[in-house]
């Protein structure tokens, strides 16, 4: 038998669960996670769910990080082992060194024969049976016992699960006693039978400062609510689902009229997306403030829809959670595979502005800023999230809003306006330069500001037109109104600025980028661009200029933000190499670090054959 | 047709009650074809709007796509108007009027829009009982496509190709009435007079109040082989109680022989007054009027006029409990929760 290293680290390791899904070990896992949090220790969580609602095999990926690196590392280090149908595979997934909790109730099988690895057995069935005789309880507190295990076995102080406990069964207080004793049962156990045995702690720091624990759906959410959208149309669809969910769970809070107990909003669960996004169309073009959420499935039912938006310039929010396509692909994973489909979404020519959020804060800051924009510029804004950022809990800045905001309603003549108005107005006429018309809402004045609103080829005055050259104004008009936009969108995060190799990445690659470049970054300079926006602004067009080769990292197969690129800015695409994870994971800093040096090393090598 | 309408108005034109010409309530010149059904329902819905005193900038009309759609262009061009795409025009209208619940709107669609493409869309804002008045200007064709057939051709029908129909059609308003619609009439363009009181009425009805118009295709479907061209209609109508609005204020001066006429009564205290004919049936029974639709049908004939009203039915604000202010009304200070509200979430997610 040969030596085994155990793998020793404080607050600086990947635990992972295995359970079956529907049997409650979510808010177990999410117990242990925020205990972490609250212990000032860095964490991120990952749920790793089947698109299915009982007995599939569900993962629960926690990484405990105090330099604060919040992306999938790669690997694990700790594996609790509670689904017969995975644990064959979860055993062999273990790193090295690692240490495999498992329920002992049932011998171990003969095929599981790792020597390089350290087995933790604890009964959870037989301490389960012993202390409850009703079985749903029993497997509820299943959960909580691997739990309060662990919690011995890294050496945290239990008193904070005890307070996570107590806040979250605040309003169902007959509940705190039987969890905390099920955290014990664990504990205890372990504390008899596995004293010493692991080399894994999480100990209390004072890192997370004023930080909160958010989901990017929720966030978004209560985005549309700060941003004073009012109608929301939608179809439920994974991973966006949630959006929705959080956006009328804030206005049950926040928006119910106090004095009649009526709503100030209006939710429709739609028959389709494509009724959802005209909802949206319908309630904007009528001077609501008015948004829907959807998934690539969607976007591409809507597209017809926002054809329609972008050519009769109406306001269009829609939040796109993106998730593994194409088709209906792998619905419960993560990807940034709609970044083309969105930018040119329609046919004819259209171009639709992206937004790019990278943790929670960003999605709630987003979109709000997205509803101003899509009323300053009149066209559809898409906020580009996914389902990482989406559906799992991010640790992420607090939530900030100034109250001296005002919302950009952007240019709408109201009834004074439009009675002091002596040229004639034009719904479609540019009169700033900036290709932004001004428009009417119905029923603002008796007389005057009335058109109509059609897809089909209009002139200045809204009136159909079969004229060419006509039809081709306004189309160069819409591109004056798009370089408006690069101006106005979120400009792209830069850092460094000499070194001729930048790395350029956006939305939750954010996590594993940032990660990646600092371990780069001990050998080599380089520069990196997370971008913010499409359109792009002059600030990208610059950074790719100014740099010889460019790592583009995406969470796609075909490379769809280079594409924009090299589209847009008439980059050189022999000087983009892609750095590309398309398996519905959250790409890691391991495998960008490895595919960057790689790169780097081939382009040294290169450059050194041509200098002899 | 013609391309020139003359600004000459009689001076003696008679204005409304809130100072209106007819002028105010008409579009631009229309472009369908001369003697096309869509055009008289146009008028329908121009004369209805005078004559109920509404303002025209606080009604909002939108459409589809096909013949039908473009007819917003050619009434109320003091109202915001909105072409939209194909088939969606309930979606549209359901999310202009949850913005402003205070507007009227008039959705026009076809029957290529309503019954095909648009299908979904349909049933599902009859579902919602959206507060809107639905007409479908339904002449059995693809008028814009050059004549095929839509899903309301009836079976057998032939249209200027020659070629019947090898399909059942879908009869509207059976649907509506399957999917909960409050208020569900049956009309032909060529009969203005029974057309113009069933549209006040409709417009009186809070709820969904669909119409369905058979208006000929002149050019493509207006054969003698065809079940929606002039001529068949004509001669094949069976029409329920002839019916006459009474707004609202009016004293009733009409004098019909007792126990011959029957009172319905609008949300805003309005009147539709019926006139019964022999086989009159219950207009709140939804079984009778499905009853009706189908003995009439077995006859060859088509029935028109008010096929169903139901009063009761709430509207989608009322199902989910909106506020009475537009929402597009409401100010930022409204909706938006500001900083401290945000500081004890914060506090809640630690």
């Amino acid at each position: 038998m040969s030596e085994i290293k155990n793998l020793c680290a404080t607050n600086d390791f990947v635990i992972r669960f295995a359970n079956v899904n529907g049997s409650g070990s979510a808010s177990a896992n999410n117990l242990f996670s925020k205990a972490v949090f609250r212990l000032g220790v860095p964490v991120s969580s990952k749920n790793i769910f089947p698109s299915n609602i009982q007995g599939l095999p569900t993962w629960f990926e926690v990484r405990i990080n105090e330099q604060g690196y919040l992306g999938r590392r790669g690997g694990y280090d700790f594996i609790v082992a509670v689904n017969g149908q995975t644990m064959i595979r979860d055993y062999h997934d273990l790193l090295p060194g690692g240490y495999f909790f498992y329920d002992s109730s049932k011998r171990l099988p003969d095929t599981f024969t790792r020597n390089d690895i350290v087995e933790i057995g604890i009964p959870l069935t037989e301490i389960c049976n012993a202390n409850y005789t009703e079985p749903r309880l029993r497997q509820i507190f299943k959960n909580i016992i691997y739990v309060g295990a662990l919690a011995y076995l890294f050496d945290m102080d239990f008193s904070v699960f005890e307070e996570s406990i107590k806040s979250q069964f605040a309003k169902k207080e007959k509940l705190i006693a039987p969890n905390i004793q099920a955290l014990k049962l664990g504990y205890d156990y372990a504390e008899a039978h596995h004293n010493r045995v692991c080399g894994l702690n999480i100990h209390r720091r004072d890192l997370n400062g004023e930080q909160i624990l958010m989901e990017g759906n929720a966030a978004a959410g209560l985005g549309a609510v700060y941003a004073g959208a009012t109608v929301a149309g939608w179809y439920p669809i994974t991973p966006s689902t949630s959006v929705v969910e959080a956006f009328e769970k804030y206005c049950r809070a926040y928006r119910v009229d106090e004095a009649t107990g009526k709503n100030k909003f209006a939710i429709l669960q739609a028959e389709d997306e494509l009724a959802a996004i005209g909802i949206v169309i319908g309630a904007s073009w009528n001077g609501a403030r008015a948004f829907t959420a959807t998934s690539g499935p969607g976007v591409s039912l809507m597209s017809e829809f926002l054809g329609l938006a972008y050519f009769s310039e109406i306001p269009v929010m829609l939040m796109d959670i993106q998730r593994t396509g194409p088709s209906t692909g792998m619905p419960t994973r993560t990807q940034q595979s709609d970044v083309l489909s969105a930018a040119y979404a329609s046919h004819g020519d259209t171009k639709n502005v992206l937004l790019f959020p990278a943790n929670p804060t960003e999605c709630f800051e987003l979109t709000v800023e997205g509803f101003d924009l899509a009323e300053r510029l009149q066209t559809p804004v898409i906020l580009m999230s996914d389902l990482d950022l989406g559906m799992n809990v991010h640790q992420c800045d607090p939530l900030t809003w100034d109250d001296g905001r005002m919302y950009d309603r952007g240019k709408v003549l109201n009834e004074q306006q439009l009675t002091d108005l002596s040229e004639k107005w034009g719904r479609y006429l540019d009169v700033d330069g900036d290709g932004i018309p001004y428009r009417t809402i119905p029923g603002a004045h008796p007389e005057k500001g009335a058109y109509f609103t059609r897809g089909s080829s209009h002139d200045e005055y809204a009136a159909y037109t079969e004229d060419g050259e006509v039809y081709a104004r306004g189309m160069q008009r819409l591109l004056v109104k798009w370089d408006t936009a690069k101006k106005l969108v979120p400009a792209a995060e830069i850092t460094g600025a000499n070194s001729a190799i930048g790395v350029i990445y956006y939305g939750t690659s954010d996590y594993s980028s940032q990660e990646a470049l600092d371990t780069l970054r001990s050998n080599q300079a380089i520069d990196s661009m997370r971008i913010r926006a499409f359109p792009f602004g002059a600030e990208v067009a610059q950074f790719v200029e100014n740099h010889d080769v460019l790592f583009v990292i995406e969470q796609n197969r075909d490379a769809q933000m280079k594409s924009l690129l090299v589209n847009e800015l008439a980059v050189n695409p022999n000087k983009v190499i892609t750095v590309l994870n398309i398996d519905g994971m959250p790409i890691t800093a391991t495998f960008l670090v490895s595919e960057i040096q790689q790169h780097l090393a081939k382009i040294s090598t290169a450059s050194q054959i041509q200098e002899a | 047709m013609t391309f020139v309408r003359p600004n000459f108005r009689h001076p003696e034109n008679e204005t409304n009650d809130i100072g209106y010409s007819i002028k105010n309530y008409e579009g631009a010149l229309s472009t369908l074809c001369a003697g096309c059904g869509h055009d008289s329902i146009s008028a329908a819905l121009i004369k209805s709007c005078f004559d109920l005193n509404l303002e025209p900038h606080k009604i909002a009309k939108i459409s589809g796509i096909g013949c039908s759609s473009k007819t917003p262009t050619y009434f109320l061009g003091k109202a915001h108007g909105f072409n939209s795409v194909h088939g969606r025009m309930p979606s549209v209208t359901t999310g202009a009027n949850m913005a402003n619940r205070d507007l009227l709107y008039i959705g026009v669609s076809g029957d290529g829009d309503t019954a095909s493409i648009g299908m979904g869309q349909f049933a599902h804002v009859v579902r919602r009982n959206l507060n809107m008045i639905y007409i479908v200007m339904n002449n059995g064709c693809y008028g814009l496509t050059k004549g095929q057939d839509s899903a309301t051709a009836d079976k057998g029908s032939a249209g200027k190709k020659g070629v019947p129909s090898a399909f059942d059609s879908i009869d509207l308003c059976q649907l509506a009435l399957q999917l909960g619609a409050g208020f569900v009439a049956r009309s032909f363009s060529g009969d203005k007079k029974q057309l113009v009181p069933l549209i006040k009425a409709a417009i009186k009805h809070r709820g969904f109040a669909f119409i369905d118009v058979v208006s000929p295709c002149v050019t493509f479907n207006n054969t003698p082989t065809s079940t929606k061209g002039y001529e068949w209609v004509r001669d094949h109508l069976e029409a329920t109680g002839t019916v006459d609005f009474i707004p609202q204020k009016s004293e009733i001066t009409i004098d019909y022989p007792a126990g011959s006429t029957r009172n319905l009564l609008l949300h805003d205290g309005s009147e539709l007054l019926l006139h019964k004919n022999a086989d009159d049936y219950d207009l709140s029974s939804r079984k009778a009027a499905m009853n009706r639709i189908e003995t009439t049908k077995e006859k060859g004939q088509i029935l028109t006029g008010l096929i169903y009203h139901d009063s009761t039915a709430t509207d989608t604000h009322a199902l989910i409990d909106t506020v009475e202010r537009p929402l597009n009304s409401l100010a930022q200070e409204d909706l938006c929760p500001g900083s401290s509200v945000l500081e004890q979430l914060n506090g809640s997610m630690r």
